[in-house]
């Protein structure tokens, strides 16, 4: 049970979260966004990226009413400030980045106006390159 | 190497835990540091100490925790993903501990690798 301490002073490390699932029908999609926001605690850079049915998390107008399910969608208004808010504050050694596979989205009839955030569109290739350069990969 | 291993699933819907036992064993073997598993997601449950798998299959909760406690790994529960499902102190096996989700992040930035186990 010996607690163990990492030395974190100074690092500073690319977080990719890949949220591959629908919003509900299972709950990978919310304990993700747990992980995200704890992240900005520690100053680190992420890429919150939506793939496969994962895009569908970013859709607007999300009503869960009939299957008593919480509604989470609010808290990408949440990641959309700590975005911009990193983005705005030079104090702030942060960069994230809201990306949406291209691929994933047509195939599922959507566009960047269905979503409830700003995105980054990359196309597969692009997006395994960015997981390629990421220090940790966290999926759900 | 140091890794730290994330693991999202139960001990039993999913084999992850398993693989993720088994990987921690190996790496600890080869020489290499595992210093943080952390349990996220439904994988709680491997922290249950009322689980009572029968006689003849492994018990994994039991395995994590004598590891631990032979290899001085920390076991790590998440505290918001372990109060939906059950897993407070009261319930808690040994070897296990509950803290926040900081302590995966942290386990991100300190060590070499992340390797998750799960879906």
């Amino acid at each position: 049970m010996a607690e163990y301490q990492f030395d974190t002073e100074g690092v500073k490390k690319t977080f990719t979260f890949m949220n591959r699932k629908a919003p509900y029908g299972t709950v990978y999609a919310l304990e993700v966004l747990e992980t995200v926001l704890i992240s900005a605690a520690f100053e680190q850079h992420a890429n919150i990226v939506f793939a496969d049915d994962g895009v569908y998390q970013l859709k607007s107008g999300h009503d869960t009413t009939e299957i008593n399910m919480k509604n989470f969608s609010p808290t990408f208004g949440i990641i959309e400030m700590e975005k911009e808010d990193a983005d705005e504050d030079d104090d702030i050694d942060m960069v994230w980045r809201i990306i949406v596979e291209k691929e994933s989205m047509e195939a599922r009839g959507l566009t960047e106006d269905d979503f409830k955030v700003e995105v980054e569109v990359l196309s597969a290739a692009e997006l395994a390159e960015l997981i390629d350069s990421s220090d940790c990969v966290i999926s759900g | 190497m140091k890794f730290g291993i994330l693991i999202n699933e139960g001990p039993f819907t999913h084999q992850a835990s398993d693989t993720a036992y088994h990987f921690t064993k190996a790496a600890l073997a080869a020489g290499h540091d595992v210093p943080r598993v952390f349990f996220y997601y439904d994988g709680v449950n491997n922290a249950n100490k009322f689980s009572a798998p029968q006689a003849d299959d492994r018990n994994l909760i039991k395995l994590w925790g004598a590891l631990a406690a032979e290899k001085n790994v920390d076991l790590v529960v998440c505290v918001a993903a372990g109060l939906r499902r059950g897993i407070t102190d009261g319930t808690l096996a040994d070897g296990f501990r509950i803290s926040g989700l900081g302590q995966l992040v942290e386990a991100g930035m300190g060590c070499d690798r992340l390797m998750m186990f799960g879906d």
